[in-house]
């Protein structure tokens, strides 16, 4: 293995050209992941910053700063812009950072898809954003205002021009994820280094197969729903309009058997790396990992088969009912197998505290909070006070926020080290801790109260019952972003400067890719490591 | 009352935070070294005492956090369950985080442990403490709540067996039209809040965003049957006191029923985003003993009387003109805006709209197509302008355009008779 690094490190050709042509031209899985990224994070500040918007408007009741029409248009980009803008693109580019170092490969099985798939997504972002700003000049009515499943499918009928924009962004997002979730899959069946086996690989690259299995299933299904809805909407057809004979009900099993799956396409690249951060701050082997293994299999064979626990109040039948009652209550044992394999890592392990094992362990008690309240939202008994209230967007927030976003942290907290050559500064990595803790629950519990007390989501304007609840979330809401201005400062500290990192960088850390200088040099494993 | 309560019981909890956090940020500046390990072992406790002040606190003071009080046998089912299902999870929430926490106590670098090797369960009673969890999960999910929880929604679903009476329910952007088939009752129930009120130019009324001009009435103690159907978007009718949550999906009849227990007033509002007006399209309910139901229903008929005596006879202009005005500025307003001003790129304006300042009758007496009293009468399909001969009476429709025509600047000077609307429908 040494011998590889050394003649990485003689490796002179294959320089990249200088300046912007690099990024636009690149093959490279360190460029792209670092691409892909570095658009994830910025999404994430976009899609933050409309939510502040639709944080202030929910401050006190009555309309104060933006039209219901408005409202709409931001809480609908912000749940498109964090889903595909921020946690898949950051996701995407994790795996392609990491995939290769960690199995082995020099790089991607297929570079050239991997720049085009990227080089998709900004233009993706701008095609979902342009509506919103050409509103401001008279022109059209705005963005999406739909929801992100624009779940209402004769309204989606109905609506302006931002609707179509948005279903061309869902196409390109669309093309860009496959081309992502293929090239994973060529990758880790065809380029794993000697002697690592499937059962061999790290958790990670496990969860990331597993994703791109998923995202090449329902991936198509969107996108053929999308084009359903643009047909129905330009060229007659009448596939949802129940005026016309089509079915609305059709639009809401299509999409969300889309929809469904995505969650765990958001989640599991998160609780493929949770285990690898647990297991070095504990300075232990990773615990349980066939278990983890077979769960998240397990996992995403149940997320095909219960899309409709989104659709309990649309009058499904009886039978139906109990069907998808239960198949989803069965999602809780897989899900649960994962917790006890990250409660076997820390035991009796010798624990330190380093700011990613922070958001690692904040992870596992988020997330665990946001698993168990998913528990009970199926239960169609209780369902029905429960759909489409604030319960649901306080729950899917601790599995996305506590789940999804905590895990990148806790990524991006562990990797940063390994991606610069640097130590970032543990204090105030802490400080963000600590503080994302505090008003993330300050935010999302309070609406937890307002839903139960029968507040419906998607609402410009509240009744004043639910006063209070919201004061408190939307104060806690803009700590929140501005405590994530933080990361921003830390994260580019780091890449100006600061301690040099080794190449183990944790003393704990494990794994193909701490074997290698931080930052690894430009092409890596050029000849393939031995694996034991 | 209880909003006050939830107020104070959260500036308190804040305040707990806030003093949390104030001190962790004060000894860690002022910190020696032993001192910043002692705050670094407690942070596991911190973090538990955190937990404790959102999550256990609040859900044991059940009065201020829960649903709201149930009215009916399905409401009450649904509260059983999820006050069980809650008590359940934060049960184990509790357990398996007490052992995170003794873990993350105990099992640290700084306290000279040894890290273990193992990488599974590996004797036998291991193995039995590793399955266990999953089997009680097994047991909670499909024996403890989901026996109990097939026999409340077979109990929901049952909308037929023994009911008494039916209620058809059809919802409209952004409005309620409530029908009563075997009683020949039929209005609509719109929003009753002003704008001023909505756009803080008043004070808000104690049933802000939840009042509206004709509540539904209903009996008690009586199975009531009710049917949904939309005529454009789907909508979703929800009161949280009864428990029930149904889409009225455009194409299609869905039915629930309540069977309400207390005389009182139950508000709730539309659950599923249906555009611009979907934070208001309140419900209320006032569910009355059955004697009294009988009277309003008499009394109902009776303005049924007077409203096709109205249609019968010819109206002055000043009456259409108070009488639009008043409809105006409940249904209309909501996308055509104050002054008939409209709202650019999403609703037309009406002053000095073409179409309401053109013809709207044939040299026959036939509606022009696409002409201002069709538009009325037959909506536009495919946006938010609905049909309102569906839901509003011969006088309303022609009290609203001749209003229409005859203000905002409009000055077109004639007007609607009911009969002639009467005699197009």
């Amino acid at each position: 293995m040494t011998e590889a690094i050394a003649a990485v490190a003689h490796d002179r050709h294959g320089h990249p050209p200088a300046g912007i042509m690099r990024w636009l031209t690149t093959t490279n899985h360190k460029d792209l992941g670092i691409l892909y990224m570095s658009f994830g994070g910025i999404m994430f500040f976009i899609g933050g910053a409309f939510i502040m918007a639709v944080r202030a408007e929910l401050l006190l009741p009555g309309l104060q700063l933006l039209s219901p029409g408005m409202y709409n248009q931001l809480f609908t980009l912000h749940a498109l812009i964090m889903v595909f803008g921020a946690i898949m693109p950051f996701a995407t580019g994790l795996n392609n950072y990491l995939i290769p170092l960690m199995i082995g490969a020099p790089d991607m099985a297929l570079p050239r898809v991997n720049n085009w798939g990227f080089w998709i997504l900004p233009f993706a972002a701008v095609l979902l954003l342009i509506p919103f700003f050409l509103q401001f000049s008279g022109i059209g009515s705005g963005a999406s205002g739909l929801g992100w499943v624009m779940h209402n499918t004769s309204l989606d009928l109905q609506s302006g021009i931002g609707i179509d924009f948005a279903i061309f962004t869902i196409h390109l997002l669309g093309i860009s994820s496959l081309t992502g979730a293929i090239n994973v899959v060529v990758t880790v069946l065809n380029m794993r280094a000697p002697g690592m086996a499937l059962m061999k690989m790290p958790l990670f690259v496990w969860a990331w197969l597993i994703t791109a299995f998923m995202l090449i299933l329902v991936i198509p299904v969107f996108s053929a729903a999308a084009t359903m809805l643009l047909t129905d909407r330009h060229f007659g057809t009448h596939f949802f309009d129940a005026a016309n004979g089509g079915d609305p009900i059709l639009l809401q099993h299509l999409i969300w058997f889309f929809g469904h799956p995505e969650v765990y396409i958001v989640l599991l690249p998160a609780w493929g790396l949770i285990p690898h951060i647990l297991a070095t701050f504990s300075r232990k082997p990773v615990y349980g990992y066939r278990a983890q293994v077979y769960a998240l299999w397990a996992i995403c064979f149940l997320s095909f088969i219960v899309w409709s626990h989104h659709m309990l109040t649309s009058g499904l039948p009886l039978a139906a009912e109990v069907y998808f009652m239960y198949s989803t209550m069965a999602i809780s044992v897989p899900t649960s197998v994962l917790v006890f394999c990250w409660l076997g890592a820390i035991w009796r392990g010798a624990m330190t505290f380093e700011t990613p094992m922070l958001f690692a362990l904040g992870f596992v008690a988020h997330f665990g909070m946001g698993a168990l309240t998913g528990m009970i939202l199926p239960d169609v008994a209780a369902n029905a006070q429960y759909h489409n209230s604030y319960v649901i967007v306080s729950h899917f927030h601790y599995t996305f926020f506590g789940g999804g976003i905590f895990g990148m942290m806790a990524a991006v907290y562990y990797w940063l080290p390994k991606f610069t050559g640097r130590m970032f500064d543990e204090k105030l990595g802490r400080l963000h801790f600590w503080l994302t803790v505090i008003f993330f629950n300050v935010t999302f519990i309070p609406q937890w109260f307002a839903g139960l007390d029968g507040m419906p989501r998607h609402i410009a304007d509240f009744a004043l019952r639910f006063s209070a609840m919201n004061l408190i979330s939307s104060v806690g809401a803009f700590l929140l972003g501005l405590s994530q201005l933080l990361l921003v400062y830390i994260v580019v500290k780091c890449v100006r400067g600061g301690p040099k990192a080794t190449g183990q960088v944790w003393e704990g850390a494990q794994g193909l890719e701490f074997t290698l200088p931080s930052p690894p040099p430009y092409h890596t494993f050029e000849t393939p490591p031995e694996v034991k | 009352m209880k909003l006050t309560g939830a107020a104070i019981h959260d500036e308190s909890a804040i305040q707990k935070w806030l003093i949390c956090l104030f001190c962790c940020n004060k000894r860690h500046g002022a910190a020696s070294i032993r001192e910043t390990r002692l705050i670094k072992k407690q942070l596991p406790l911190w973090f538990g005492i955190v937990f404790f002040l959102l999550v256990f606190e609040p859900a044991c003071a059940k009065s201020i956090w829960d649903f709201q009080e149930p009215a009916t046998p399905v409401a009450r089912d649904s509260i059983t369950a999820s006050v069980d299902f809650l008590r359940i999870i934060m049960g184990i929430y509790a357990v398996v985080f007490a052992v995170f926490a003794y873990s993350i106590f105990k099992h640290r670098k700084n306290s000279g442990t040894q890290p273990g090797t193992f990488t599974g369960p590996r004797t036998r009673w291991q193995w039995a403490l590793a399955i266990s969890p999953f089997l009680l999960l097994i047991y909670i999910d499909y024996i403890w709540m989901g026996i109990p929880a097939f026999h409340a929604i077979a109990r929901m679903e049952d909308t037929r067996t023994a009911s008494e009476m039916v209620v058809k329910v059809t919802a409209s952007q952004w409005k309620w039209q409530y029908e009563y088939p075997e009683e020949g009752i039929r209005f609509v129930s719109s929003l009753a809040t002003t704008q001023d009120q909505i756009h803080n130019k008043e004070a808000k009324g104690e049933h802000y965003l939840q009042e509206v001009d004709n509540p539904l009435i209903l009996p008690t103690n009586k199975k009531v049957r009710i049917l949904l159907a939309s005529t454009d978007v789907i909508h979703s009718w929800w009161v949280p006191s009864f428990g029930v949550k149904r889409d009225a999906v455009p194409g299609y009849l869905r039915e629930m029923w309540v069977n309400i227990e207390k005389p009182g007033t139950y508000r709730g509002q539309c659950a599923q985003l249906c555009g611009d007006g979907h934070a208001f399209m309140p419900i209320v309910v006032e569910a009355v003993a059955e004697p009294q139901f009988k009277e309003w229903v008499a009394k109902k008929k009776a303005e049924g009387s007077a409203a096709s005596a109205a249609a019968g006879k010819v109206w002055s202009r000043e009456e259409l003109m108070a009488k639009g005005d008043e409809i105006y500025n409940r249904i209309c307003i909501t996308c055509h805006q104050a002054g008939g001003k409209g709202l650019p790129g999403a609703f037309p304006a009406l002053a000095g709209s073409k179409l309401v300042n053109g013809p709207f009758l044939d040299k026959d007496g036939r509606l022009i197509k696409d002409g201002h009293l069709d538009r009325v009468m037959n909506g536009k399909p495919g946006t938010t302008m609905q049909a309102f001969k569906n839901t509003l009476p011969d006088a309303e429709i022609a009290a609203i355009v001749t209003y229409e025509r005859n203000s905002f600047g409009n000055h077109m000077g004639d007007m609607v008779q009911p009969s002639q609307v009467k005699a197009l429908r």
